[in-house]
């Protein structure tokens, strides 16, 4: 369990680490908090031959909030987001998902640029992206360009961001007042990748009605995905059990989880469905009667 | 010999090892590193069964930083195979597992060459390098292909069913033709095992002057292991000593000779380097023992007032490609242990076992009791419930009687002799369980939702077997400043073994607890020990030190003789000092500074086990959507005969339930249709973590001391384990009982509780 030798350069410009991994193509990888890419280099799972340390480029790690929304720099540490009191006001959805990543130690390393670049299926800031209708700021030798977390994420593992380009920030949109959400997930210990989990977020009306609702899940398919079928059967309406019931059921019909070893498909997907009741009912301050 | 007078048996006294554990000053084996060290990285199949077509490390042979690779070639003629030490069940002799793959893999992380390198990355690089071709065979996935002997993974054997055999005592099948009620269900113990914090490893250097191998990093049954060495390695056993520093766990599992155990001292006397292995946690998972995977066919007969006829039954065993030292100690307790504490007039067990191509079984702390009470408190849950009896009262009704001690319950293990439980109140251990637990106050929680959670009590009962003989030694000698060091054969894997002994010392010799020092497991300490396993290190060794104790000080009185210039009788002993008829006294400092140290042997040969009993209760709730099982408390209660340190009685039973509870709803060793282990690393194979199972509480009870050994103690290290999974499911049945679900396949996963429930909605029969 060490990992194949490889070579390590750690820039401090922007330009000089886009230009090793241009130099490099697919054999080098940037690697910022490594709590992904370090274990799967022990696994042997991955070996590149350069290793380029962004930690050390300045201006990638900074946290702004104004009426256009958040940026979150690449480098940017979960703990950073935990610890905001301007995010919790400002997007404590985001907040609030983090806290379910891995486990302390892991949240004082890893990255924000981290996870979305490395895009496991069940991790939660790639859900949050794709729910938060986020976008994704790339540079690259052909420079910078915007990417919707929508475009991003390709497959298990895999993303639309080339080899030779980095994620300096996220954006997401700006949080608004009368904002209802919740975030829920299901692992088989504290700590795990979610089995299933699920992002929800809502304008509450002055009459109850549930609009710009956004319901995104992780852990239930290849990527991150959103849930157009239980956004619908929500979306303009007063949430109650029984819309509730028909978010559940819909958010369940409306994927396709393979099996694994950890689950058959058939569970996540049923699973998927309870979560997704039980973020409404939370967000909407409802109890659910819950039986078998 | 004085009268021990028990200042420190009893006392909760802090470990003397924790300072130099809590202030980094341990030593492990990875923290050993001698001059000239070579690192070895094993290469191993990735193949569940094939035959070795081709090996060929010229190449890696060749990478800058590599010393050597080993194969079956270089290991000469004959490939030495690993001995049995415990349970030799007749049959088992055939599989037992060469120390090199030679001709076939048989499974998943077999050993087929070894690199010798500068460090271990680079001996890990070249592992890659070593050209391998194995034509891949039909797998034997599990028991009931085996049993087909459609494809032999011993071909010369013919068969892969290693063993079968009949065990009982009264007439079972007559009992059930004339009971009022039977009932028959099959169940499953999945295959997981023991994860120490502190992975194996060894340390083996060769002094090419002297001829002589020193292996750093043993322990267990160092004096079996260096036997099992001497042999393989064609050397006298004087030869080699097996030296004993800090181990971070064993659980069974650690300290067994593997193939490992022969390799690595073989590449020390073959490069006449010091090399150095560690397991990492990927090959720990694949090749370390795997446990507990045994399939239970049971029958219980009783009267309609719940009174027990008979159980009979029928155990099969997988047991992986080999044989290995312990393995058939798995299905052999499995059987025995069904009977547990009940009388029962008679029962029939029928075990088998099966050679699979998996990683080979071995013992894992309760081997075979964790299974066996599952299974059968499983069944008598559903037995009582179809009797309309409270499962309480079902227990009471048929639990042992003190008046009945000492319990016979024959002869149910092939290679041992009739057994007898020697001592207890089990009524009582089960009246504590419930009033600890509160049962009364909470029964009315049984089976009710409480806000989409189901919510379930389980209490079961239990007899465990402990301190294994034959014999343990100790060498004690005080020392010219007053000190007393103890040798002991017994090993020490991180239970506090050096403070226990010292306080039994302490109280036998009547000096400070500090004055003791405690050495152990080492080969270079006595001629002879048996180690640690199945409960025995307290049980035997401390036995031991009461021996050495008395032998000590008559050997105090003969030197302090020599000083009064009066007889040995007639010297008394207090508090340390000799005193002479005339009045005169000398400290024991004095007298060994004067005459020298003064050394004296301590044995205990006991062929009787001691047998703890108690009872476990759990209350749980379900997520009945999820799954998910909550255990909102936890009570295990063991009588232990005698807790020498109540505070690491307490440790061993709060740490043996959170193991449980892990083999119960986590821990699993998945294999798929080819046999290939899946999840081989700790992402993937889930352990219980410090937030997992907060709410256990353990109780000890030391009401009937063990009449086999004069501490009349009782093993203390698996009570906590042995009815975990019995208690955990049977709160999960009851939780899930308006459903009528039976979880009687291990583990209770999140996924297989929720399948449960739908086969249950959509009316459907689990086939057996």
């Amino acid at each position: 369990m060490k990992a194949p030798r490889f070579e390590y350069v750690r820039p401090t410009r922007l330009e000089d680490a886009i230009g090793f991994l241009a130099r490099h193509g697919g054999d080098a990888k940037a690697i910022a908090g490594g709590q992904s890419l370090v274990p799967m280099m022990a696994f042997r799972l991955a070996a590149p031959r350069l290793l380029v340390d962004i930690g050390r480029i300045p201006g990638l790690n900074g946290i702004a909030v104004d009426d256009d929304g958040i940026r979150l720099g690449a480098l940017v540490r979960w703990r950073d987001i935990e610890r905001s009191a301007e995010l919790q006001r400002a997007h404590p959805l985001l907040v609030e998902a983090v806290r379910h990543v891995a486990h302390y130690q892991i949240r004082n390393r890893g990255t924000v640029g981290g996870s979305l670049a490395h895009a496991d299926p069940a991790a939660e800031m790639p859900g949050i992206a794709v729910t938060c209708d986020a976008q994704i700021v790339v540079v690259g030798p052909r420079g910078r360009r915007i990417i919707a977390a929508a475009e991003f994420f390709a497959a298990a593992l895999s993303t639309t961001l080339a080899a030779d380009e980095l994620i300096i920030e996220v954006q997401l949109p700006p949080w608004r007042d009368n904002r209802r959400w919740a975030f829920e997930e299901f692992a088989r210990r504290r700590g795990d990748f979610a089995l299933a989990g699920v992002a929800l977020f809502y304008d509450g009306g002055a009459d109850g009605t549930a609009t710009n609702i956004h319901i995104g899940a992780i852990g239930v398919g290849d990527t991150p995905v959103r849930l157009t079928a239980a956004e619908s059967a929500v979306e303009a309406k007063r949430i109650t059990a029984s819309i509730i019931r028909d978010a559940g059921a819909a958010a369940a019909a409306s994927v396709k989880p393979a099996d694994d070893i950890h689950a058959p498909g058939e569970y996540r997907r049923a699973l998927l469905g309870v979560l997704t009741e039980r973020a409404l009912a939370r967000a909407a301050g409802l109890a659910l009667r819950e039986d078998a | 010999m004085t009268a021990v007078r028990n200042v420190y048996i009893g006392q909760e006294i802090e470990r003397t090892e924790d300072f130099r554990f809590l202030t980094g000053r341990g030593t492990f084996v990875d923290d050993y590193e001698p001059t000239g060290l070579l690192h070895a990285a094993i290469l191993r199949s990735s193949v569940a069964h094939g035959r070795i077509r081709k090996i060929d490390a010229s190449a890696a042979i060749k990478m800058a930083g590599v010393h050597a690779v080993i194969t079956a070639a270089d290991i000469g003629e004959k490939i030495p195979t690993i001995p049995i030490r415990l349970a030799p069940i007749k049959g088992l002799e055939r599989y037992l597992q060469p120390v090199i793959a030679t001709e076939k893999v048989r499974y998943v992380g077999e050993p087929i060459a070894v690199v010798l390198a500068e460090t271990r990355a680079i001996a890990e690089d070249a592992t890659a390098e070593i050209e391998l071709e194995i034509e891949t065979l039909a797998p034997v996935p599990d028991w009931r292909v085996a049993e087909t002997d459609s494809t032999l993974l011993v071909e010369q054997n013919g068969t892969n069913v290693a063993t079968r055999y009949a065990v009982g005592s009264g007439d079972a099948d007559a009992a059930f033709a004339i009971a009022d009620y039977t009932r028959r269900e099959f169940f499953h113990a999945h295959r997981h095992t023991a994860v120490p914090m502190e992975t194996r490893g060894l340390v083996a250097e060769w002094d090419a002057a002297n001829e002589r191998l020193v292996v750093t990093g043993a322990t267990k049954v160092t004096f079996f292991n260096r036997r099992a060495l001497a042999a393989m390695m064609q050397m006298p056993e004087s030869a080699i000593d097996f030296i004993e520093i800090d181990v971070g766990g064993g659980f069974g599992v650690r300290g067994e000779f593997y193939p490992e155990d022969f390799l690595i001292p073989f590449a020390a006397r073959m490069t006449r380097r010091p090399v150095k292995w560690i397991e990492d946690r990927t090959e720990h998972l694949q090749a370390a023992n795997h446990s507990r995977e045994i399939d239970c066919e049971l029958e219980i007969a009783c009267r309609h007032d719940g009174t027990i006829l008979a159980l009979r039954g029928r155990i099969h065993g997988d047991m992986g490609a080999y044989t290995r030292t312990n393995s058939g100690v798995v299905p052999a307790k499995a059987a025995q242990f069904l009977h547990g504490p009940y009388r029962i007039p008679a029962v029939k067990f029928d075990v088998a076992a099966y050679m699979t191509s998996k990683t080979p079984i071995g013992t894992y702390r309760a081997p075979g009791r964790f299974e066996a009470n599952f299974f059968r408190e499983r069944l008598i849950d559903m037995a009582a419930r179809d009797l309309n009896i409270d499962p309480v009262e079902f227990r009471r009704k048929n639990l042992i009687a003190t008046n009945e001690m000492p319990y016979s319950i024959g002869k149910l293990v092939p290679y041992e002799n009739e057994s007898a439980y020697d001592s207890g109140d089990y009524h009582v251990a089960l009246e504590k369980c419930l009033a600890a637990f509160g049962w009364q106050e909470k029964k009315n929680l049984q089976g009710r939702n409480i806000d989409g959670r189901y919510h379930g009590l389980a209490v079961t009962c239990f007899v465990e077997s402990g301190g294994a003989g034959p014999r343990e030694n100790v060498r004690m000698l005080l020392e010219r400043d007053g000190r007393v060091t103890v040798a002991i054969g017994s090993s020490v894997l991180g239970q506090g073994l050096e403070t226990v002994f010292a306080q039994i010392a302490a109280d036998a010799l009547e000096l400070p607890f500090e004055a003791f020092r405690v050495l152990h497991g080492s080969t270079t300490l006595l001629d002879e020990g048996f180690g640690t396993y199945h409960s025995r290190a307290v049980v035997m060794g401390g036995s031991a030190i009461l021996d050495g104790a008395k032998n000590l000080l008559s050997a105090i009185r003969a030197a302090a003789s020599l000083q009064f210039n009066c007889r040995a009788d007639e010297v008394s002993i207090d508090g340390g000092k000799a005193k002479g008829p005339d009045g005169r006294t000398l400290t024991f400092a004095a007298l060994a500074a004067a005459a020298g140290p003064i050394s004296a042997n301590g044995t205990f040969a006991n062929a009787q086990r001691t047998f703890s009993y108690g009872a476990h209760a759990a209350h749980v709730a379900v997520d009945a959507r999820t799954g998910h099982v909550a255990v909102l408390d936890y009570v295990a209660v063991e009588d232990v005969g005698r807790a020498i340190n109540p505070a690491l009685v307490h440790g061993q039973t709060l740490g043996a339930v959170v193991q449980g509870l892990g083999g119960v709803f986590l821990d699993h060793l998945i294999y798929d249709a080819n046999a290939q282990l899946l999840n081989a690393s700790l992402a993937d194979y889930l352990l219980p973590t410090a937030t997992d199972f907060p709410h256990i509480r353990g109780v000890t009870l030391e009401l009937h001391r063990s009449p086999s050994n004069p501490l009349g103690a009782k093993g203390a290290g698996e009570g906590g384990m042995v009815a975990v999974a019995a208690t955990a499911a049977n709160a999960v049945a009851a939780a899930l009982s308006s459903f009528g679900v039976q979880p009687n396949d291990l583990p209770l996963s999140p996924p297989r509780i929720w399948q449960l429930l739908r086969d249950a909605a959509s009316g459907r029969q689990r086939a057996p």
